[in-house]
């Protein structure tokens, strides 16, 4: 199964939709419920990053029997320097942003705490590309 | 602890979930950042917060927590109560400050994060 949400830059009011939306299908079909609050938090957090951070983006979900792809691609300023953007508490945030309970530097790093396989790769003036794997707890009998 | 006891102790106002009274709180947690909250809580949780946002709504949603506490007196807006009661989610409000809130909860034994050792993801809540 495969899901693809359009995420606009600045829409703090829509956004978080392709979370919740994802969320809830992977709780229709069955999915385990530790494994849904997981992906349900990745999603989040790479969507509030296109919000916050960038100008437009995708995000994806690939649904595989063994595993769970998320895929976030955007158009924007990019990342100039990952290693320090996936530390704890880092955070361009403004102001502004923080206000709205944004901005603690946080999600980054929960994306790669709540997946199995992270990778972030960004371009200065074009975008950035998150992909989170969430393996799939093996089911009995199989 | 049931949600009823919470309510008694926090004084609150239930403005969601008024059926959900009987539902059984694992642990609490105070979150004024989004992010807090989906990185230091775990399901079941209730969560204490000064932040008036949707987005707490909708964090908390993900974070399949047990229950919200608007604290210090902050009333929630329209749009946030309407999506509580979408999602059955119960929202309490209360005039008592974050600080003290916890203190009561905590001190009736509920506990909090690190207080409630479990390992997900190979994550061990207790450092
Ligand atoms: N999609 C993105 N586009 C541009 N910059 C980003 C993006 N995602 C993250 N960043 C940068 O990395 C920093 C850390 O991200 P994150 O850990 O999510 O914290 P926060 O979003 O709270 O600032 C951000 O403050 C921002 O500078
Ligand atoms: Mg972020």
């Amino acid at each position: 199964m495969y899901l693809e949400y359009r995420v606009d830059g600045g829409d703090f009011q829509a956004s978080g939709q392709a979370a919740a939306g994802i969320k809830r299908t992977l709780r229709q079909i069955g999915i385990d419920a530790e494994v849904a609050r997981r992906a349900a938090i990745v999603t989040y957090e790479a969507e509030m990053n296109i919000a916050i951070h960038a100008y437009l983006g995708t995000i994806s979900i690939e649904i595989l029997p063994e595993r769970i792809i998320i895929q976030a691609d955007d158009e924007g300023p990019g990342i100039a320097d990952i290693p320090a953007a996936m530390q704890v508490g880092y955070s361009t945030a403004t102001e502004d942003i923080r206000e709205m309970g944004f901005g603690a530097g946080l999600g980054l790093p929960n994306m790669r705490r709540y997946s199995d396989e992270f990778e972030i790769e960004s371009q200065v003036g074009v975008g950035t590309s998150v992909r989170a794997v969430i393996i799939l707890p093996a089911k009995e009998g199989n | 602890m049931q949600l009823r006891e919470i309510v008694r102790i926090l004084d609150a106002e239930v403005l969601t979930g008024k059926d959900k009274l009987d539902m059984h709180v694992e642990a609490g947690c105070g979150c004024d950042l989004i992010s807090d909250l989906l990185a230091f809580t775990k399901e079941k949780m209730l969560i204490l917060t000064g932040l008036i946002s949707p987005q707490i709504i909708r964090a908390a949603e993900m974070a399949d927590s047990a229950a919200i506490v608007f604290v210090r007196g902050k009333r929630p807006t329209r749009d946030i109560i309407d999506m509580g009661e979408e999602l059955g989610l119960p929202i309490l409000c209360t005039s008592y400050p974050l600080y003290e809130c916890a203190g009561l909860l905590f001190t009736a034994g509920l506990p909090g994060w690190r207080h409630w050792p479990r390992i997900v993801n190979g994550v061990q809540n207790v450092p």
